[in-house]
């Protein structure tokens, strides 16, 4: 293949100073993580150490071999929510390998409100259980919660994708196969106590560990029985008589070491072949993605640049570079595993979205992964295009990303603007993971676009009333709408409700996306279906 | 005693002066260029700084930025090792100016002895016996006659300006002398476009062979005799030893002194070498000297049972010199050998690529100074020197003997170097009777080429034998993985959003 030749100057004043803008953005976002994983603070942390427990972050690490990565989704969950009582959500999910096997870990973390379950608590765990089901990963849970989080209870409780759904799921994916693990390490009250009863198989510690319907309060509200939580549901009882747990641990790490025994015996099945070659490190720096990004994020550049750096050896074979050249199509490899790459480098027009469609045609018949990289204001507008028929190009695109059932994975590293986000494989096409860089933003148009279209609107409502607006009156309708879209389209926004998986680091992109995809192949992929293409 | 020392250097030199840091307790700092990045003595010191690109303008002979990483440390003193700035006097003057103690002389006497002709007038006036000639203005043919007459034959006529053997006569009698002064003003003028030529004794047979001193700043000096280094390939050495075959008690004694007298001449103190020429009669003729401590200086420690290393920190820390001459004793014999990545088959070229794999032999008086491992890339940035091996035994014979078996297990692979050139001639009938001068390499190897015979058979029966029982047993245990550069198992820990 051929190597992308770069053409960046890193010595020029502009490079040193997108750099320095970039830099900040990304200390910022560490300080933000590390903010938030710390969980509840130092006297929860305490308070949870005195229980003779280990903290939820260090379960994992105890759990996972020694030494490798853990891929952890959606660290700034809840951020800025909740008059930020729940830092992480309270839950801390994730991708790591026991065993030499990916699996997928839900920790909760007592030290936020007791493990108790916000809104975006749920949307996390349903999230890394949506992980889990499509890579086929089995499921590892370190339950340590006190279910519902009570005073939110109509937006955890009833409806589809709310709290009922973990164990819905849990059955589903013990039926397709895949291995459903509880630990109790904590609390596992009312609904809570599912996540044992519905696992293949449970491991609980003595004397923090507890799994009941009704906690002893309720008990005694309701029946008058006077009971410990260990005499309801603690160890004994339930691996001595109940049967609702099967092993039993006398501590947190003992259980993490049974738990990894039971991992040890799954018996997976081999992976899905790949053609896979030795990784290469790529040719450039991939720090210098912080030079490449504009500081001002209406200048465009060359996305062949950021390509460059984050695949083997900077090899691209470019797919149709002298058509449709605003979407820029390519094989390539990251960390040794073949890819189909899509990146914006302008405006999506017809000839951009036929290009695509017909690059993901090939990856979806070969077989290989997709990476989209995303920075699209849309799709070209106007009368010329519409009559050139936009729109079928464009639904082309959709149904393309949709019916390819190949492992995707999408970054967005700039824009991400209305239909654009549909055919780069926004959220709602499913793909693996979705990661989002600090300098992304995200919203159905640019805040500017909507500020307009609806002072337009306005104007016309007038003006049939035979009234104008006055400058002052212009400014007063668009100025609530910028702001809106300014504070609703930050990645930190975005990221707080999970509609991504995480905003990262550029220089982590490379990494990220090869663990994604060797975990990806954990699950067959299927055969290439498309659907109806409108011509 | 010094908190921390920065060692202005790279490659084994950096790493013996660190260790002998380390012994002493005290703290050091590395310098490194982005090719050694990873380089053993950049792993071995407390502290490390980068100098950055590579070149050695911009790294290890950046006087600027070397003083300003030092002050920036907190080290109290700089080591220059050998090479790079070791014998530049503004590089000493500087530490001094930013009160940094330089481990070397005082910057007048670097400065002296780098002027070679200063030099050697002013050993001739402390007495010490340089070669004989003449180097003045008066360039008429009757006064050079008159001087060469003086002189005597053989004599050496060459360009003053000159170098690469152009404009060189040798004269070996006084028929012929003014017709080779004209040849070789001829020559040079037509060369350098100038004409005046030095006369000089011409040495037969020459042999270079030099004297370890060690001074402190108080006035002691003494001397840690000689170490023979007389075989030499392109002016550089590459074998060296102690006692030399010829010299005598006597003589040596004699040049001992004379070492003594030409470093007081110069109020020196450090460690230093006295260079000499010596002929086939054995006179002997101050060369030069150097203000630092040499590549060779283990073959002294080897026979003396003296740290060079660790007296150079005192000394440059005030200290006095507690041995006297009458302590210093040579025990047995001592051979080093310099090995370079280099092809002896091609006029030692030097050779780059990386290291793919090193084994260094040990056993019984076995010393390595090295400063490579496997996986290290050989950068054609610096001197091709990887690494020393120093052998010492009871006698010549039997320490020629050792580094001869030495050698043999000597293992460089990646690069070409000079192991089986050096085997060669260590193992040479000529050199075992004790019979080198500085010709000896072009004498006897000058169309020496690495052996292209290839593997030898019983090799090759053992690789066919081992590949056979290994490829039978891929078959039975290993099972083909499907995810194999996995990076979940090969990047190790990693968090997202962690720093580094």
């Amino acid at each position: 293949m051929d190597v992308i030749e770069s053409n960046i100057n890193t010595s020029s004043k502009e490079f040193k100073e997108n750099f320095n803008h970039y830099e900040k953005l990304v200390t910022d976002l560490k300080k933000e993580i590390a903010i938030a994983s710390k969980g509840g603070g130092e006297d929860k942390i305490k308070l949870h150490i005195s229980r003779n427990k280990i903290l939820a972050r260090e379960r994992i690490d105890a759990l996972l071999d020694p030494d490798t990565p853990f891929m952890e989704f959606n660290t700034l969950a809840a951020h800025g929510m909740y008059k930020n009582r729940a830092p992480c959500a309270g839950i801390v999910t994730g991708i790591g390998i026991v065993h030499g096997r990916e699996v997928i870990i839900v920790a909760n973390d007592a030290t936020v409100t007791g493990g108790t379950y916000y809104p975006m608590t749920v949307k996390k765990h349903l999230r890394a259980q949506e992980i889990a089901m499509k890579n086929n990963l089995p499921c590892i849970y370190l339950v340590d919660s006190g279910g519902a989080f009570l005073p939110m209870q109509d937006e955890v409780f009833p409806d589809r994708e709310h709290f009922g759904r973990i164990f819905f799921n849990q059955a589903k994916m013990s039926s397709m196969g895949i291995p459903q693990i509880a630990v109790v390490m904590g609390s596992c009250t009312a609904g809570g106590a599912y996540v044992p009863a519905m696992s293949d198989e449970t491991v609980i510690v003595k004397g923090t560990g507890t799994i009941f319907l009704g906690g002893p309060p309720l008990v005694k509200a309701a029946t008058g029985e006077e009971v410990s939580a260990e005499d309801l549901g603690g160890a004994d009882i339930h691996c001595r008589i109940s049967g609702v747990s099967d092993h039993y641990a006398h501590g947190d790490l003992e259980a993490i070491h049974i738990a990894r025994n039971i991992v040890e015996n799954l018996n997976r099945p081999e992976k899905t072949y790949l053609d896979i070659k030795k990784p290469e490190d790529p040719l450039y720096d991939i720090r210098e993605i912080y030079g490449i990004i504009p500081k001002d994020s209406r200048k465009t550049y060359d996305v062949r640049e950021i390509i460059a750096r984050i695949i083997d050896g900077s090899k691209f074979h470019e797919f149709k570079e002298l058509y449709g050249n605003t979407l820029i199509c390519g094989f390539a490899r990251i960390m040794g595993y073949p890819v189909g790459i899509l990146a914006n480098n302008g405006v999506l027009f017809s000839e951009s979205a036929l290009k695509g469609s017909h690059f993901i045609e090939m990856c979806g018949q070969r077989k290989i992964p997709l990476v989209f990289l995303q920075n699209i204001t849309g799709f070209m507008v106007g009368s010329k295009y519409e009559s050139g028929g936009i729109a079928k190009d464009g639904a082309k695109m959709v149904s393309a990303v949709t019916c390819a059932e190949v492992p995707k994975f999408t970054v967005v590293i700039g824009g991400s603007f209305g239909a654009g986000n549909y055919g780069m494989c926004g959220r709602a096409y499913e793909p693996r993971q979705l990661w989002m860089w600090p300098n992304s933003r995200i919203s159905v148009m640019g805040g500017e676009q909507a500020a307009n279209v609806l002072l337009t609107v306005k104007r016309d409502q007038l003006w049939r009333k035979g009234k104008e607006l006055t400058k002052k009156e212009e400014k007063d309708i668009k100025m609530p709408i910028l702001k809106k879209y300014e504070t609703e389209g930050s990645p930190y926004y975005s990221t707080s409700r999970i509609w991504d998986d995480g905003v990262i680091d550029p220089v982590d992109t490379r990494m990220l996306l090869g663990l994604g995809i060797s975990a990806s192949l954990n699950s067959p992929i299927p055969d290439w279906k498309p659907g109806v293409f409108r011509m | 005693m010094f908190e921390k020392v920065l060692i202005a250097n790279r490659g084994e030199i950096a790493v013996r002066i660190i260790k002998a840091c380390q012994e002493m307790s005290i703290k050091t700092v590395a310098v490194y260029s982005n090719v050694d990045k990873k380089a053993p003595h950049v792993q071995l010191a407390d502290e490390s700084i980068s100098l950055g690109d590579p070149t050695p303008i911009e790294s290890y002979l950046n006087i600027l930025k070397i003083i300003e990483f030092a002050q920036d440390a907190g080290a109290d003193a700089i080591h220059p090792g050998y090479g790079f700035l070791a014998e530049n006097p503004d590089f000493a003057q500087a530490c001094k100016s930013k009160d940094i103690k330089f481990i070397g002389p005082n910057p007048d006497v670097i400065s002296l002895m780098g002027d070679k002709i200063a030099a050697k007038k002013t050993m001739e006036k402390a007495g010490v016996p340089v070669i004989p000639g003449y180097h003045g203005k008066n360039q008429d043919n009757t006064s050079l006659v008159k001087e060469g007459m003086k002189i005597g034959f053989p004599l050496l006529v060459k360009a003053a300006a000159g170098g690469g053997g152009k404009g060189i006569r040798i004269v070996h009698n006084e028929d012929v002398l003014e017709e080779s002064i004209e040849g070789a003003k001829r020559e040079s003028k037509s060369s350098f476009g100038n004409d005046t030529v030095f006369l000089e004794k011409y040495i037969e047979k020459p042999r270079h062979i030099e004297f370890q001193i060690l001074a402190d700043e108080h006035g002691n000096i003494i001397h840690l005799f000689e170490r023979e280094c007389s075989v030499q390939r392109r002016h550089q050495k590459i074998i060296e030893e102690t006692p030399s075959p010829i010299i005598n008690p006597e003589l040596r004694e004699k040049m001992g002194n004379t070492a003594i007298k030409a470093a007081k001449a110069v109020n020196y103190y450090n460690a230093g070498t006295v260079e000499f020429m010596v002929d086939g009669e054995l006179n002997f003729f101050f060369m030069e000297m150097n203000t630092r401590l040499q590549v060779e200086h283990p073959i002294t420690e080897m026979t003396t049972g003296i740290d060079l290393a660790k007296w150079q920190l005192k000394i440059a820390n005030g200290m006095k010199l507690t041995l006297k001459q009458n302590d210093i004793f040579q025990r047995g014999h001592a051979i080093e050998c310099r090995i370079y990545a280099e092809n002896p088959s091609k006029g030692f070229l030097p050779s780059i690529g990386t290291i793919e794999k090193v084994e260094f032999p040990t056993g019984p008086n076995i010393r390595n100074d090295t400063g490579i491992f496997a996986g290290m890339e050989i950068t054609p940035y610096y001197d091709p020197m990887l690494s020393k091996i120093v052998v010492s035994s009871e006698n010549r014979e039997e320490s020629i003997n050792k580094m001869i078996w030495a050698l043999s297990k000597y293992v460089v692979l990646g690069v070409t170097t000079n192991i089986s050139f050096l085997q060669k001639v260590i193992s040479h009938k000529e050199f075992r009777k004790g019979n080198i001068t500085t010709h000896f390499i072009d004498n006897y190897f000058k169309d020496w080429a690495i052996s292209k015979e290839g593997l030898p058979i019983t090799a090759i029966i053992a690789l066919a034998v081992y590949d056979s029982i290994h490829s039978r047993t891929q078959e039975i245990v290993r099972y083909k993985e499907s995810d194999p550069h996995s990076p979940w198992k090969h990047v190790g820990r990693w968090r997202i959003g962690a720093e580094e």
